[in-house]
């Protein structure tokens, strides 16, 4: 078990420094200087020196990417061209904001995804398992920013039982447990919450398919167990697998919260990717991205390591 | 020795062709009434696009302020107008043009580079594994939106830096699959066979190998292609795809949203397009998968 974290761990860091990599080039592959979209257009070739020795864009490609990667362990992701602040404090506030709403998102698929295959799974072939395996090819093929759309249309404009849009009563994305708070987070977090569901869904019922047809399970009902009781070594069997599934979504609905939040106007990463994107504040989204991406690696890395810990038959690679 | 030949020739009862895999594979598509449906949709939609001209009853430019979001089933303009007067029945039937352009597009280019890929390394083993399959690692450690988002943010907005963002973004999903299957492939006895009677390597991979992979790899690049749509559509969607004032269902959605508030009904339509074009395609998808018999 531990040679099998160590070993994960090692591989996983080779991945971390080609991410790293790729969010380092990414700067370097927009066309253009990237100072142009902050500097004044008649701004003086002394100025625009003087920036470009400020941000270290006159050293050569792999000293700026030392720099950088030196920078980035001691927790300095440099300072947003376009505001002047550190990226870090302004991407540690965007990155729990959204994980406050992927997280939310996440259960919700978890809970009816799982539902959703189970049912399927045990029913398979007949018209229940059709009914549920078409809602999660629904859940999987929707345009979630189309959703959210239609969602705010139904209950904000016409019944306005929830806020359209906003991270919080004040604005700003105070969070707090109560209503005033959590009445934001209802929409955005059932948008997000059919992805989940939908892959969820397809994930639990080939696995309670595949372990419905195993031996354990004529046995166990051989030996006398009730329908139930035999269920319950199904579910047992299926469920890490299934929060494997699970824990990978966190991650993937975290880095692709952008479409959502810009329909939610919530103060999240794809709020401020948009912002970065936009006013090519280049800092902002070269970090950002790096927090996003870093995040998903070391997920994926928990997710393999508490998985193998759970169930040490799988051991992936 | 002519004499030979032709009494083989005539002794010999003609082949008799058997009925190939793939003629398998379509009957059994064939016969799935969902698939089926799902193609219909698609044949339409790509029908719609290609007859834009012909179909779409009105200019999908033409603006007027005084006909600025008037309601579905106003005279003359079945599906409403949009936020600057224009025909939403016509925008949405030229929409079909660039909206299936970028979504189609990236899915078939990545599947030649991945399976390219994927299949070099796979078949090549060792060093050039490792150095091929470890680069793509790197990519597919971004979670797909994010990727597409960044590479498109980093090259700026426009159709064509959106179709190479969302091409890359399937690369290292398809070489993955192709490097799996042919890894398995190419430790059948058949390939040492070969391999033994002397065949290059460039033969093997194109008589026994291809074969063996394609399928596998195009069911999975199939499932894709519903994914691309909601993508493609999603970068429009951000402004970082097709510019206004071109018709495509992603970004006639984004000016839309303001119009929730007046008309509802018309803001959500584009929508409603990318959804019924990328259930179809999933719908197709999975009568493919299960028709070729290949587990997901």
């Amino acid at each position: 078990m531990l040679f099998y974290t160590l070993k994960r761990f090692f591989l996983t860091v080779p991945v971390a420094i080609g991410v790293s990599l790729v969010c380092f080039m990414l700067v370097h592959l927009a066309p253009g200087d990237p100072l142009t979209a902050v500097l004044p257009t008649d701004a003086s070739a002394e100025l625009q020196a003087q920036m470009r020795t400020l941000y270290g864009f006159d050293k050569p490609l792999p000293v700026q990417y030392g720099l950088w990667i030196w920078r980035v362990l001691h927790g300095d992701l440099g300072q947003s061209i376009a505001t002047g602040r550190p990226v870090v404090s302004e991407v540690f506030n965007a990155v729990t904001n959204s994980l406050v709403i992927a997280a939310a998102a996440t259960l919700i698929g978890f809970v009816l995804g799982s539902l959703l295959g189970i049912v399927a799974g045990y029913y398979q072939g007949t018209w229940i398992d059709r009914g549920a395996s078409l809602i999660s090819s629904l859940g999987v093929s929707v345009p979630h920013y189309w959703l959210g759309m239609v969602l705010v249309i139904v209950f904000s404009v016409q019944l306005g039982w929830l806020p359209a849009t906003g991270g919080g009563p004040d604005g700003s994305g105070t969070r707090s447990f109560d209503w005033n708070y959590l009445r934001f987070l209802v929409l955005p977090a059932v948008t997000m919450s059919v992805i989940p569901m939908g892959i969820i869904a397809r994930s639990v019922r080939a696995l309670v398919g595949e372990i419905l047809t195993q031996d354990f399970v004529q046995a166990l009902a051989a030996k006398g167990l009730t329908e139930r009781g035999v269920f319950r070594h199904v579910l047992k069997n299926a469920a890490p697998t299934a929060f494997a599934v699970m824990g990978l979504q966190l991650g993937y609905l975290l880095g692709g919260s952008i479409l959502i939040e810009t329909v939610f106007s919530w103060p999240g990463t794809g709020f401020l990717l948009n912002a970065a994107i936009f006013q090519r504040d280049l800092p902002l989204l070269q970090g950002t991205i790096l927090v996003l991406a870093l995040f998903f690696v070391f997920l994926n890395l928990a997710v393999d390591v508490v998985q193998s810990a759970i169930d040490p038959r799988v051991q992936r690679a | 020795m002519s004499a030979l030949q032709i009494s083989t020739t005539a002794v010999l009862p003609p082949i008799a062709r058997s009925p190939g895999y793939w003629s398998g594979v379509v009957r059994r598509v064939s016969r799935d009434p969902v698939a089926m449906t799902a193609l219909l949709v698609i044949v339409s939609l790509i029908l719609m696009a290609v007859f834009a001209s012909y179909i779409a009853p009105a200019d999908p430019f033409k603006s007027s302020m005084l006909r600025r979001l008037k309601p579905i089933g106003t005279p003359g303009f079945p599906l409403g107008a949009d936020e600057l007067g224009r025909d939403m029945l016509s925008r949405l039937i030229y929409g079909a043009r660039l909206s299936l352009l970028m979504g189609l597009t990236p899915v078939p280019i990545a599947f030649v580079i991945g399976s390219a890929l994927g299949i070099s390394a796979g078949y090549a083993g060792g060093l050039t594994n490792t150095l091929i399959m470890r680069t793509i690692d790197v990519f597919y450690a971004f979670p797909s939106v994010l990727l597409a988002v960044a590479l498109s943010g980093a090259l700026g907005a426009g159709l064509t830096n959106a179709l190479v963002s969302i091409t890359l973004v399937f690369i290292p999903p398809i070489a993955r699959v192709a490097e799996s299957v042919t890894t398995q492939v190419r430790s059948l006895d058949y390939i040492d066979a070969a391999r033994a009677s002397g065949a290059q390597a460039w033969t093997i991979i194109r008589v026994h190998v291809l074969g063996n992979v394609l399928g596998p790899i195009f069911v999975y690049a199939t499932g894709l292609v519903s994914v691309s749509m909601i993508l493609a559509s999603g970068l429009s969607f951000l402004g970082l795809g097709v510019r206004p004032p071109e018709p495509e269902w992603g970004l006639m959605l984004n000016t839309l949203r303001t119009a929730i508030y007046n008309q509802p009904l018309v803001a959500a339509l584009p929508g409603a397009m990318i959804f019924i074009t990328s259930i179809a395609f999933n719908m197709l998808a999975d009568g493919l998968r299960s028709a070729m018999d290949v587990k997901s």
